[in-house]
C-alpha cells in the first residue's frame, strides 16, 4: 500500500498509472502539477506559435506585421501627444512613449489574450487531461514574441534619438523578466474569472484602455499633477516602466524602491493568479 | 453489416483470452460525481446582479454518476449503453481525469486516449496538422513521437490536402474522421470512446469499425459509449447499463443488450439496430 502523496506523485496526468481521487483541499499536489506542466512546455509554446502563425495568414504583408503593427501603433500615439502639446516634443520623447507602450501591449496582450484562452480552449479541455495553466501561460509566450519585433523599431527610434548606451541598460532583463512574471499572473486570473463571467471579455478593451491612459506612457511619471499621484503609486504598470525607462531611456540605475514594488506586484499577481487559477481549473470542464 | 458478422467470440478468443483476469487496466470504486450547475447556459455578471438582487440562486446539483464501481480487466471491451443523461459520458471523462470525481476513486493502469467530445480540432482558425500536433503535446506525447505518428494519422482520416487547411473549411464528417484517426493511432493501452463508432460515410465507418476490431484483437483495453447496439453487441466482451447515474445492469452483452430494449420496448426494431 502506498501512501496517497507517492501514489499521487505517480498520477494526475500522465505516466502509466493514474489514480483519481477527490481532492482534499483545492489545489492538486504541486510538486506533481509543475512537472507535469514542465512535460509539456513545448504544447505552450507550440500553440504561441501557430497563434501568431494565424494571425497573419493570408495578410499580403505576412510577418512584417510583426514590425509595423507596433510602429504604427506607437506613431498614432505620438501623433495624438503632439497635437495635444503643440509639438513642443522631441525624439526622446517618443523613445520613452514607444519603450512604455510596447511594455505595456506586453501585460495587455496577455490579459487579452488569456481572457480568451481557456473558454476558447472548449474542445480540448473537454477532451484531454492537462495542467490548464498551459493555455494562459502559452498566451503570455505569445504576448512575449510579439514584444520581441518591437525592440528592433525601439532601438532604432533609440539611436535616432542619440540617448546614452550605458551598462545601466542591463537593468531592463531583470524588469522585463518582471513584466512577463506580473503578465502571467494577470492572465491566468483573467482566464479563470473569465470562465465564470463571461462578460469580462467585454470589460476588458476599455479597463486596458484606461490603464493605458492612466499608466506614465503618453506622458512622465514626474508630470503628474499632486492630486492625481495616489493613482498612479497604486498602479503596477508605475514602477515597472518608470524602472524601465530610467534603465534604457535615460541609462540610469532605477530606483530600488521602484525596483521593490515592481517585483512585489509581479510575484503578488503570479502566486495570486496562479493559485486562483489552479484551485478552479477542475471544474473548467463542467462550466464550459 | 453482414461483413462484418465474425462472430465476436473468435475475436475476443484472439485477444484476451477469458482466462481469470488478476490485473484491472481500469479499476472504479465507489465512484460519486455530483457537480452544481447555473440553469445559463453563459453565466454573465449581468444575470448573477440581477438574481441577486432578487435574492434567488438557481444553483442545480446534478448527481451525474451515483456509487459506481466496476473493473476492466487489461485487454477487454466494455461496452456502456443507456438512454441520453444516464452519466455515461461524464463516467468516461472522469476515467480520462478530465473530470474529478466528487468521492470514491479511480485507477487506471495504461496510457489513456480519449475521443470523447469528437474534438481535435479546438482551433477552428488552424490546421488539421497543427491540431493534431497541439492536441498530441497537450496530452503529454513528444514531438518525436508525434512525427512518428503523425503519417498514420494523416493517411487514415484520408483528408488528402485538406489536412493543410484550417480546420474550420471541413464538413462534419472530415472533422470527426480526423478525431477518430488521431484517437486509434496514438498507440493508446487504453482507448475511451465517446459515439464515435459512426464517423464519416459508410465506407469510413465500415474502415473504423475495422479498425476498432483490430485495436481489440491487439490486447487494448477500450471502453467505449454509444447508442449503435449492434456494433456494441458485436465489439464487446461486456456491457454496462447505466441508467440514471447508477449501474442498471452489467454482463455479457446479448443479455443486458436484451434487457436495456425491453426497457427501451423498442425490441429488435431495425432502428435501434442501425449505427446511428
Amino acid at each position: 500500500m502506498t501512501t496517497y502523496a507517492e501514489r499521487a506523485d505517480r498520477s494526475e496526468f500522465a505516466g502509466e498509472v493514474h489514480v483519481y481521487e477527490p481532492h482534499r483541499i483545492g489545489l492538486p499536489p504541486i510538486g506533481a502539477y509543475l512537472k507535469q506542466l514542465w512535460l509539456r512546455r513545448e504544447f505552450a509554446l507550440e500553440l504561441a506559435r501557430t497563434n501568431l502563425r494565424a494571425a497573419h495568414y493570408n495578410t499580403a504583408l505576412g510577418q512584417l506585421w510583426l514590425i509595423l503593427n507596433p510602429l504604427l501603433l506607437g506613431l498614432v500615439y505620438f501623433a495624438l501627444v503632439e497635437i495635444i502639446g503643440r509639438g513642443n516634443r522631441g525624439m526622446d520623447f517618443l523613445a520613452h512613449l514607444l519603450l512604455a507602450l510596447f511594455a505595456f501591449r506586453l501585460v495587455s496582450t496577455s490579459i487579452r489574450q488569456g481572457a480568451r484562452s481557456v473558454v476558447g480552449g472548449g474542445r480540448l479541455i473537454l477532451n484531454t487531461a492537462f495542467p490548464r495553466t498551459l493555455l494562459p501561460l502559452s498566451s503570455v509566450l505569445t504576448a512575449f514574441m510579439l514584444f520581441l519585433p518591437t525592440l528592433i523599431v525601439y532601438a532604432v527610434v533609440h539611436g535616432v534619438a542619440e540617448l546614452p548606451v550605458t551598462p545601466e541598460i542591463l537593468w531592463a532583463v531583470p524588469i522585463v523578466a518582471m513584466l512577463v512574471i506580473f503578465a502571467a499572473g494577470m492572465s491566468m486570473l483573467v482566464a479563470a474569472v473569465q470562465v465564470y463571467f463571461r462578460d469580462l471579455s467585454n470589460f476588458l478593451p476599455y479597463a486596458l484602455r484606461i490603464w493605458l491612459y492612466s499608466s506614465p506612457i503618453l506622458y512622465y511619471a514626474a508630470q503628474v499633477p499632486e492630486k492625481f499621484k495616489p493613482v498612479l503609486l497604486v498602479n503596477p504598470m508605475y514602477p515597472l516602466l518608470t524602472s524601465l525607462g530610467d534603465a534604457v531611456n535615460f541609462g540610469r540605475e532605477p530606483r530600488p524602491a521602484l525596483l521593490l514594488a515592481g517585483l512585489g506586484w509581479a510575484v503578488g499577481a503570479f502566486v495570486a493568479g496562479g493559485l486562483f487559477f489552479i484551485s478552479r481549473e477542475r471544474e473548467f470542464a463542467v462550466r464550459l | 453489416m453482414s461483413s462484418l458478422s465474425v462472430s465476436r467470440d473468435s475475436v475476443a478468443e484472439l485477444a484476451a483470452p477469458f482466462a481469470p483476469a488478476t490485473d484491472w487496466a481500469v479499476q472504479v470504486e465507489n465512484l460519486e460525481l455530483t457537480y452544481r450547475t447555473t440553469i445559463e447556459k453563459k453565466p454573465t455578471l449581468k444575470r448573477t446582479l440581477v438574481r441577486l438582487g432578487r435574492r434567488k440562486r438557481i444553483v442545480r446539483t446534478i448527481e451525474a454518476v451515483r456509487d459506481v464501481s466496476f473493473e476492466v480487466p487489461h485487454g477487454r471491451v466494455l461496452g456502456i449503453i443507456g438512454v441520453n443523461g444516464a452519466g455515461k459520458s461524464t463516467l468516461l471523462r472522469t476515467i480520462a481525469g478530465i473530470l474529478p470525481p466528487t468521492s470514491g476513486r479511480i485507477e487506471v493502469h495504461g496510457r489513456v486516449s480519449t475521443l470523447l467530445a469528437l474534438g481535435v480540432g479546438f482551433k477552428g482558425g488552424l490546421t488539421g496538422r497543427d491540431n493534431v500536433i497541439l492536441g498530441g503535446l497537450a496530452a503529454g506525447l513528444t514531438r518525436e513521437q508525434l512525427a512518428a505518428k503523425y503519417d498514420e494519422i494523416a493517411e487514415f482520416a484520408e483528408l488528402g490536402d485538406f489536412i493543410d487547411m484550417p480546420m474550420r473549411t471541413y464538413s462534419s464528417g472530415m472533422y470527426g474522421r480526423l478525431a477518430f484517426s488521431v484517437a486509434v493511432n496514438m498507440d493508446p493501452d487504453i482507448l475511451l470512446i465517446d459515439e464515435a463508432l459512426s464517423v464519416g460515410d459508410a465506407r469510413f465507418k465500415q474502415k473504423s469499425f475495422d479498425k476498432m476490431r483490430a485495436l481489440c484483437a491487439e490486447a487494448r483495453t477500450i471502453l467505449i459509449v454509444s447508442h449503435a447496439l449492434k456494433g456494441i453487441r458485436e465489439l464487446s466482451d461486456e456491457v454496462l447499463w447505466m441508467h440514471k447515474g447508477e449501474i442498471a445492469m452489467r454482463g455479457d452483452p446479448k443479455t443486458v443488450i436484451e434487457a436495456y430494449k425491453e426497457f427501451l420496448d423498442v425490441r429488435e426494431s431495425d432502428v435501434a439496430d442501425e449505427d446511428v
